[in-house]
């Protein structure tokens, strides 16, 4: 495997401008992840509305490139999504990083499960993997309005 | 002295990583075993094994008789008074809360002050940390100045009254600044206070004597060293070991054992409770041999001529900034390079057969001083080259080619 495909244009750019990466006023729901390995810290914002609609969702981090452009796309794919669809997005996202060769969910399109798969070729770097996911397991414990700080350790 | 030579006893260079030659830039972190000490294991296991101390009979007493002798050959290679003053731990951090442990058990009482630095690896600051929680004593940290190292002045600044031992490294594994731990442990004794020097980084590097230093607890890292993982050293002057009550209870650390009284071991045996990881101290003999065999004042002239070498080339480079820059250095360099995480750094470095370590190298305080999440880290071994150092800066280059900065 080439290096290259672990860091492509996508996750490169991603990376260092991530989109939507600021603290929202009047969010509904919020976590923090951790991962003590790496240093990467995220901490999300959510505006659900009453249909449990995602209204807003950015974010607040600093990590590796890897770490900061999942975060980042991550928010660009939720958005308008309602919290059922979500979660079946990051199962479908994190079972595809631990072992699927491809996404099986039918809520994102074909142009969104591209840019999403761009992130695939971390699954080479086992020591990576967390960096990968780290904001989607906070985003499940934003979505339930954990309290509790996700850590990729425990 | 021949590198070529010396890298060809280290196995682990027959292999290709990622079709690669290694470049192996991580020894402060654990370093690679030469043949003589692989072998021993092996031979040990296969030709001596028995455990050590008990039995009476022939494989026993010879396998005693090898654990006694990296005893002595460490007494020997650290100038310590007596054999004694050897206490095998499973590494340094098991050294480091012994004495944490049982001096914090005697002597340590509610407002009582543990100096330490922030260039402190956690180990030499989370046992210190159970004290505070169970004793309610403070601890003090000594700060760094803009070179990343920590001074006699500062160190004089910090000491008050209540100040009951000082707990500082040899050689910080992140700016790679040696402390000048005898003049500490003058000045420290001359208050009535004793010194603790965590030599993880130090042993390895620098020439060690313990009547020069005069320090009164000194921890060594075997697998640093050469040498195989599951062992370490304490060095403590033989007072102390007498005066300290034991660390761990169990077999082989005991005299006498009846329903309502119990004699503890002389020493060594006191603080060696259970059975030790024999085999690995008795391969450790074969690291010091090795390091005699090379001779530390040449180890030491290796490293920091590679040292220089290392620091000329990246600070040509512009996209590399080095932390820290102390006056009195080992050969632990660590960097960032803008617009590149250390750990995006250090997958990239792995994929040209580059070994470094990104994070915080067990020092988040310092991180956290030094205003970094995280840093690259590049440290040099005995069979490290110029052409190591020329790798290490061409995937550097590399990764600043990927990053398009």
């Amino acid at each position: 495997m080439n290096i290259k495909e672990l860091y492509q244009e996508i996750i490169l750019d991603h990376g260092k401008n991530p989109r939507n990466q600021k603290k929202i006023d009047n969010y509904s729901n919020d976590a923090k992840g951790y991962n003590p390995l790496c240093g990467d810290n995220v901490h999300i914002y959510l505006k659900l509305n009453e249909n449990k609609k995602i209204e807003d969702i950015c974010f607040e981090g600093s990590g590796c490139a890897i770490s900061m452009a999942s975060a980042s796309i991550l928010t660009e794919l939720v958005k308008g999504k309602e919290d059922k669809q979500v979660r079946e997005i990051i199962s479908d996202f994190l079972e595809m990083i631990k072992e699927k060769e491809e996404l099986k969910n039918s809520i994102l399109n074909e142009d969104e499960k591209t840019k999403l798969m761009c992130l695939s070729g971390v699954k080479q770097y086992p020591m990576r993997v967390k960096c990968a996911t780290l904001s989607w397991h906070t985003l499940t414990s934003a979505i339930d309005n954990s309290s509790k700080t996700v850590n990729t350790e425990n | 002295m021949n590198i070529g030579e010396i890298k060809k006893e280290f196995p682990i260079f027959d292999n290709k990583v990622h079709n690669h030659d290694l470049v192996y830039l991580d020894s402060a972190n654990s370093s690679q075993k030469p043949r003589v000490v692989v072998d021993r294991i092996y031979d040990f296991y296969t030709k001596e094994f028995s455990n050590i101390g008990r039995s009476v009979h022939y494989l026993a007493v010879a396998a005693t008789n090898l654990y006694e002798n990296t005893r002595l050959s460490v007494q020997k290679y650290i100038n310590a008074k007596d054999k004694n003053e050897i206490v095998f731990t499973k590494g340094a951090t098991e050294a480091i809360n012994l004495v944490a442990s049982t001096f914090g058990q005697k002597y340590l009482e509610e407002g009582d002050e543990v100096l330490i630095t922030e260039l402190e690896h956690h180990s030499n600051y989370v046992p210190w940390h159970f004290l505070r929680q169970s004793k309610k004593i403070n601890i003090v940290f000594a700060e760094i100045n803009e070179n990343g190292e920590v001074t006699i002045e500062e160190i004089k600044k910090k000491i008050t009254n209540k100040t009951k031992i000082i707990s500082i490294t040899h050689l910080s594994n992140v700016t790679g600044a040696i402390l000048p731990i005898k003049e500490i442990t003058e000045f420290a004794h001359s208050k009535g206070i004793p010194v603790l020097v965590d030599g993880c980084q130090g042993a390895p590097h620098l020439e060690l004597d313990m009547q020069d230093i005069g320090c009164d607890f000194y921890a060594i890292s075997g697998h640093k060293m050469y040498g195989p993982t599951g062992i370490g050293v304490l060095y403590a002057k033989e007072k102390w070991l007498n005066d300290l009550p034991p660390y761990q209870g169990g077999g082989g650390m005991i005299k006498e054992v009846k329903k309502n009284h119990i004699s503890y071991g002389d020493l060594p045996n006191k603080y060696e409770a259970g059975t030790m990881a024999t085999a690995q101290v008795i391969a450790f003999n074969e690291s010091i041999k090795f390091l005699e065999s090379i001779g530390i004042k040449n180890i030491q002239k290796h490293e920091q001529e590679l040292l220089k070498y290392t620091l000329e080339t990246l600070k040509k480079n512009n996209s590399v900034n080095i932390i820290g820059n102390p006056k009195n250095r080992g050969g632990v360099i660590s960097f960032t390079i803008n617009g590149i995480h250390p750990h995006d750094i250090a997958t990239i470095l792995d994929e040209d057969g580059v070994a470094i370590r990104a994070g915080h190298h067990c020092c988040q305080i310092l991180h956290e001083k030094l205003g970094l999440n995280a840093t690259a880290r590049a440290s040099l071994g005995v069979y490290n080259t110029t052409e190591d150092i020329d790798q290490l800066n061409n995937s550097i280059n590399n990764c600043i080619k990927i990053f398009n900065l």
